[in-house]
């Protein structure tokens, strides 16, 4: 579904991905690993439509279309979703609204009516059981005043209300203790299905122990510079990532 | 207006006797001081319904009668106990005029000058007159004005480009208890060459008994990549009157940063207006002020953003005992097109009388949107839960108080890198604070620990 | 001049000026005493209020118009204006609304305004489809039951002079500035409310019940008075946009609480801002006061401002009684080239008082708004407090927000905090709710409710909802 093709990407005017080539289909889990500032959080930034990165050659497309030309929301709308390393706080605006407003605009892209308020509630709150998180989220501003932990698990408790097709997690496993890691882990294996694909970035393999990846990557240096399963992922557990640097360098 | 005609007849009188001694003055400097006088007589001394003067009521200074001097005796002695100890390359002023005797200028690194106005117009009046009355004309207040028409002596510091002063520039200027009140309208031109880099401190002080007018005006010009630092301590006698107006103007990537502190005075009025002129640019305001009795402080700052990516920063505290009235007005502006700024500004007050008061203003004007700007003014109590923490470990209430009012003003005495400085307000604030507070001995005992 | 010659240069005037004109419903723009004389006979008032009114224009005579805010308006030719003009007849509006302006039906679909009121607040002949009358009188047997006096203050002048006579302009003083003082000469109408001693007044009274009453906005005059323990909540105004031929408004509110009441006034301002260039805009100079007299008494004012193309509006708290509280929950929207200068006073006088300060702006386009505010407190204030949040945001380049807070302190025992924030729409918040599907203007609209929410809590539950959709309607375009 999602097609990355020698992506080349450059922020503030430094090469930051230098020939990406990457490609998910449905029902598959994908890790991208590699050490910090090869280039992971950019894949994702740049899939989800974030500004302030440049495009300067290759093609990213999902599900035929190419996801260059479209607008950050359509991006949204079209299936991709992205969960944030550093989820952004938006004082006054409650955690519900955001929700049903972000289902809302999901359901009239494909042309159904607004979710009633029942159904809606009762989706809520069985996704928050779920995530384990109390039904006071709801009422607080989005992301305000949340500990880390808060801030993933509500990331993740967006993907199981909006159901995307394409699921990008940004570092998703940072600032977790180990009962909060389970609980994000248990909710993207809950996500899991076979017609729909998930990007995990992350730095630590430990993340990969509770969600177990089909395909692992290492990113170094802006490209992909080794490819495997996982046993790979363990491989960079227990030897680090300057093999594979070197490796590449080889 | 009559009492703007004292003034102005005592302008006549010194005009004429400077003549007759000296010959005529350079035609700019004749002319400013008539383009100073015309404005002058124009706006007369400002009464509260001008919005810059609300709060503060002049006329202790209108209907002063102050002579002028051109005599600079101090003794010694007294001198050197009023001093900052601290080793530094120093000017002192006496009412206003130069004294030889007590300045010590030491070495200068090589593209430094440090003289008295009057020295730097003798010598070559051409170089003053450039700088002299650029960042602030005669428009800016009747005060300004009134230094402008007066002004004699004062101080010229130029930092060439890439020069660095370690010690700092002390400029004392020193208020004598005189028979008859005099008045003096001291000039500081500070011109901060690209990255140059020093330190200049204006210390106001004098006899207990002094009842002096000083009204001052300092330009201060920072070139690209200039840092300076900027102290102004006021601890005049609690009779002397105190006007000043500091103006300042950063180009790109300078950094300019004032203490203003003010423990001193009868009626102190002290305007700071900064022109962020360059990208880049950073400007850093603390300020800090103690008033008791009756005295009246009245703090005015303006940052003006006139260019994108500038920052400033500024934080004054203030402390009212007894019947003491306090006034600060904060004013960020920030200009069209300039975006990318950041401006943070705050007040904390404290009231340790019922008759004490403040009143706050800190104001934002904004025509840019991407701008980052907060400002917040608190007045109010100690944190009591501090005072209960304090308590817990055996210390009586008062002295918790005393020690958490001290720590109060410590916040902006925290900056300060002069070590003379930073002990000579802390100590000056304890000796202040109110006796119920048992401070007494306690702040020294600690300081004799410190030297130690 | 003695009291007594005054009398008789106005009834001579009057004699000769206009006693054969008094027929008539309209009188030539201009203002002197005979004006003053003819509302005053048109009204039907008594001879003590034609005084008061005099007093009032004498003292207005003598001042100048406020130069202080940061507004940028032509000289206002006050004897260009005409001071009174009858309610218009039915014939004279549209008579459908096929003859309305589509734009303005538009923007009542888009705020939810019910059919039948569309057409009366489009200026429709409303007989036929709202039956207002009948509605006043349902309410008002029912509030007469509870003994709440609510009527025009025209009407409470005549029947209610002891009322009157007690409470008018003992909070808001004749000569308290140039608009108070003009509106004190001049006023046609307004609203009157009285609740008595333990009274909770059992609904909400709301200027919708008298939307028939049309022209009563130019001079617009009220009074509300809450006795011992009385409650009220008080709406004004109506979030559709209120077209205006008179540009000058300057209206007079006074509250007046005593021991123990509580009086809640929320207002939803939305006169024509004027075109794009801002031209046609209503100018808006309003004083509103509340007076807390009694011990424990609390007065609230919440107010969306997003019409006029000048805003000067300072709704206040005068906290007399011991533990007294002030509230002033205010969102300002401006856009186009709207200019407002508007916030609050809270002046503590009594022991133990409290205000708290709420003040969100919204500034797009190249409109300018400022957040102007007082908290005083007096020496007797023992243990007052207030707190007060100020934020501004910014939503384009070409608009300009300004914050000026005056504090005042005078007693050690108080405890006064401001808090003032100034930033533009949040970049990255946009992007967060765009990269979940929500439309840029959607989003915009989300934010800037978010930001406004503090507010809006404070409105009762039908203006709230109103009044975020009002919001969106103002920002339309702001954005992209």
């Amino acid at each position: 579904m999602l097609e990355v093709k020698d992506l080349h990407v450059t922020v503030e005017g430094k090469e930051i991905l230098k020939g990406l080539s990457l490609t998910v289909k449905a029902g598959e889990v994908h890790a991208i690993m590699g050490p910090n500032g090869a280039g992971k959080s950019t894949l994702s930034a740049v899939i989800a439509g974030k500004e302030g990165y440049e495009v300067t050659s290759g093609t990213i497309t999902f599900e035929g279309q190419d996801v260059l030309e479209m607008e950050i929301e359509e991006r949204a709308l079209a299936g991709m979703l992205l969960g944030f390393q550093y989820p952004v706080e938006i004082p006054g605006v409650k955690n519900i609204y955001l929700l049903k407003a972000a289902l809302n605009a999901q359901r009239a892209a494909n042309g159904q009516a607004d979710i009633p308020a029942p159904e809606f509630m009762k989706l809520i709150k069985s996704k928050i059981a779920e995530m384990k998180m109390d039904a006071s989220f709801l009422q607080r501003a989005v992301n305000e005043g949340f500990s880390g932990g808060e801030k993933k698990r509500n990331e993740i408790l967006q993907m199981l209300v909006l159901q995307p097709k394409l699921a990008m997690l940004d570092e998703i496993d940072s600032g977790l203790d180990i009962d909060a890691m389970r609980i994000v882990a248990d909710g993207v294996n809950s996500l899991r299905a076979a017609d729909r694909g998930i990007l995990l970035v992350t730095h630590y393999q430990r993340l990969l122990d509770y969600i177990i990846p089909d395909h692992v990557h290492v990113l170094v240096d802006g490209r992909i510079a080794k490819s495997g399963d996982k046993e790979l992922a363990k491989e960079l557990e227990s030897r680090g990532y300057d093999w594979v640097v070197e490796e590449t360098a080889a | 207006m009559s009492d703007v005609q004292t003034f102005l007849d005592r302008l006549a009188e010194r005009t004429e006797a400077r003549r007759q001694a000296h010959g005529p003055e350079p035609t700019w400097i004749a002319a400013r001081r008539q383009a100073g006088a015309a404005r002058f007589e124009a706006l007369g001394f400002p009464d509260r319904r001008v919005e810059a003067w609300k709060y503060t009521d002049v006329r202790a200074i209108a209907r002063g009668d102050f002579a002028l001097t051109d005599s600079a005796d101090f003794s010694p002695a007294s001198a050197a106990a009023l001093t900052l100890p601290i080793a530094a390359h120093r000017l002192t002023f006496v009412d206003g005029v130069f004294s030889a005797a007590l300045s010590d200028l030491g070495e200068l690194p090589a593209g430094v000058a440090v003289l008295p106005l009057s020295q730097a117009l003798a010598e070559n009046h051409e170089a003053v007159g450039g700088p002299l009355g650029r960042l602030t004309g005669v428009e800016f207040s009747p005060f300004s004005a009134l230094n402008t028409a007066f002004m004699e002596e004062g101080a010229v510091v130029r930092l060439a480009p890439g020069s660095v002063v370690e010690k700092p520039i002390l400029l004392q200027f020193l208020s004598r208890a005189n028979a008859q009140p005099v008045m003096s309208h001291p000039r500081v031109l500070i011109e901060a060459g690209a990255r140059s880099q020093a330190t200049v401190i204006e210390h106001h002080i004098g006899e207990s008994e002094a009842a002096n007018f000083t009204n001052l005006v300092d330009e201060v010009m920072l070139d690209r990549g200039a840092i300076l630092t900027h102290y102004k301590l006021q601890e005049a006698s609690l009779k002397d009157l105190h006007v000043a107006s500091i103006h300042v103007e950063q180009g790109r990537d300078s950094r300019y940063t004032s203490f203003n502190l003010n423990l001193g005075g009868s009626l102190v009025r002290n305007d700071l207006v900064v022109d962020l002129n360059g990208k880049g640019a950073e400007a850093n305001f603390n300020g800090l002020f103690f008033a008791q009795g009756r005295q009246h402080v009245d703090n005015h700052t303006l940052a003006n953003h006139n260019a994108p990516l500038t920052f400033s920063n500024e934080n004054y505290k203030g402390i009212l005992d007894d019947r003491a009235r306090g006034v600060f007005n904060g004013r960020v502006v920030v200009k069209r097109d300039s975006q990318k700024i950041e401006a943070h500004q705050s007040n904390a007050n404290l009231l340790l009388s019922d008759r004490a008061e403040i009143d706050t203003k800190p104001e934002l004007e904004i025509y840019a949107d991407d701008v980052k700007c907060s400002h917040g003014a608190t007045t109010g109590q100690l944190d009591e839960e501090a005072v209960f923490t304090l308590r817990t470990r055996g210390i009586d209430e008062q002295t918790a108080r005393g020690l958490l009012t001290l720590a109060f003003a410590g916040e902006v005495m925290e900056r300060v890198e002069l070590e003379a400085v930073a002990e000579r307000v802390e100590l000056a604030v304890a000796g202040k604070l109110p006796e119920r507070f048992n401070l007494s001995g306690l702040v020294e005992a600690a300081m004799s620990l410190h030297d130690d | 001049m003695a009291s007594q010659e005054m009398e008789q240069l106005v009834r001579r005037e009057y004699k000769e000026g206009f006693v054969t004109d008094i027929e008539s419903d309209t009188i030539p723009p201009g203002l002197d005493e005979g004006t003053i004389a003819f509302i005053s006979q048109k009204k039907g008032e008594p001879e003590w209020m034609l005084e008061w009114r005099l007093k009032a224009y004498h003292q207005w005579l003598k001042m100048t118009p406020p130069s202080w805010a940061h507004l940028d308006y032509p000289a206002i030719d006050y004897q260009a204006i005409s001071y009174f003009s009858a309610p218009k007849r039915p014939e004279d509006g549209p008579q459908s609304l096929d003859e309305v302006d589509p734009k303005l039906l538009e923007t009542y679909e888009k705020l939810g305004i019910p059919l039948h009121e569309r057409a009366a607040l489009a200026g429709v002949a409303v007989d036929a489809v709202f039956d207002s009358v009948s509605v006043t009188t349902t309410f008002k047997e029912k509030l007469g039951e509870a003994g709440v006096i609510f009527c025009s203050i025209s009407e409470a002048i005549r029947d209610y002079p002891e009322l009157i006579k007690q409470y008018l302009g003992t909070v808001v003083p004749v000569a308290d500035n140039y608009f108070a003082a003009l509106n004190s000469a001049v006023f046609t109408d307004g609203s009157f409310v009285f609740v008595p001693e333990g009274v909770t007044c059992p609904m909400e009274l709301s200027t919708y019940f008298r939307i028939n009453a049309a022209n009563t906005g130019q001079f617009e005059r009220t009074l509300i008075i809450c006795e011992s323990r009385a409650q009220v909540s008080y709406l004004e105004g109506c979030t559709a946009p209120q077209r205006d031929e008179n540009q000058l408004h300057a209206a007079v509110v006074e509250l007046v609480a005593l021991e123990d009441a509580y009086i809640k006034y929320s207002t939803v301002q939305n006169w024509y801002p004027g075109d794009e260039d801002g031209k046609g805009g209503i100018y808006n100079f309003v004083t509103k006061r509340g007076d807390c007299r009694g011990d424990r008494s609390r007065i609230s004012w919440t107010q969306v401002e997003t019409g006029s193309a000048i805003t000067w509006k300072y709704p206040s708290c005068v906290l007399r009684g011991k533990d007294s509280i002030g509230e002033f929950y205010s969102v300002a929207v401006t856009n186009g080239r709207q200019q407002a200068d508007t916030g609050t006073k809270m002046i503590h006088i009594g022991e133990g008082t409290r205000s708290y300060i709420v003040s969100k702006g919204i500034s797009a386009g190249r409109s300018n708004q400022s957040y102007r505010g007082l908290v005083k407190i007096g020496p007797r204030a023992k243990g007052a407090r207030n707190f007060t949040q100020c934020d501004s945001l910014l939503i384009g380049d070409q608009c300009g927000a300004h914050t000026f807070p005056y504090q005042e302190i005078g007693n050690s025992t108080a405890t006064v905090e401001h808090e003032a924030t100034t930033s533009k729409i949040g970049e990255d918040q946009l992007f967060y709710c765009q990269s979940r599907g929500i439309s840029e203007e959607d989003a915009v609209s989300m934010i800037v409710n978010g930001f406004c929410k503090d507010v809006f809590q404070e409105l009762p539950m039908e203006f709230a909802v109103e009044a975020e959709a009002l919001l969106n309607v103002t920002l339309e375009g702001a954005v992209g």
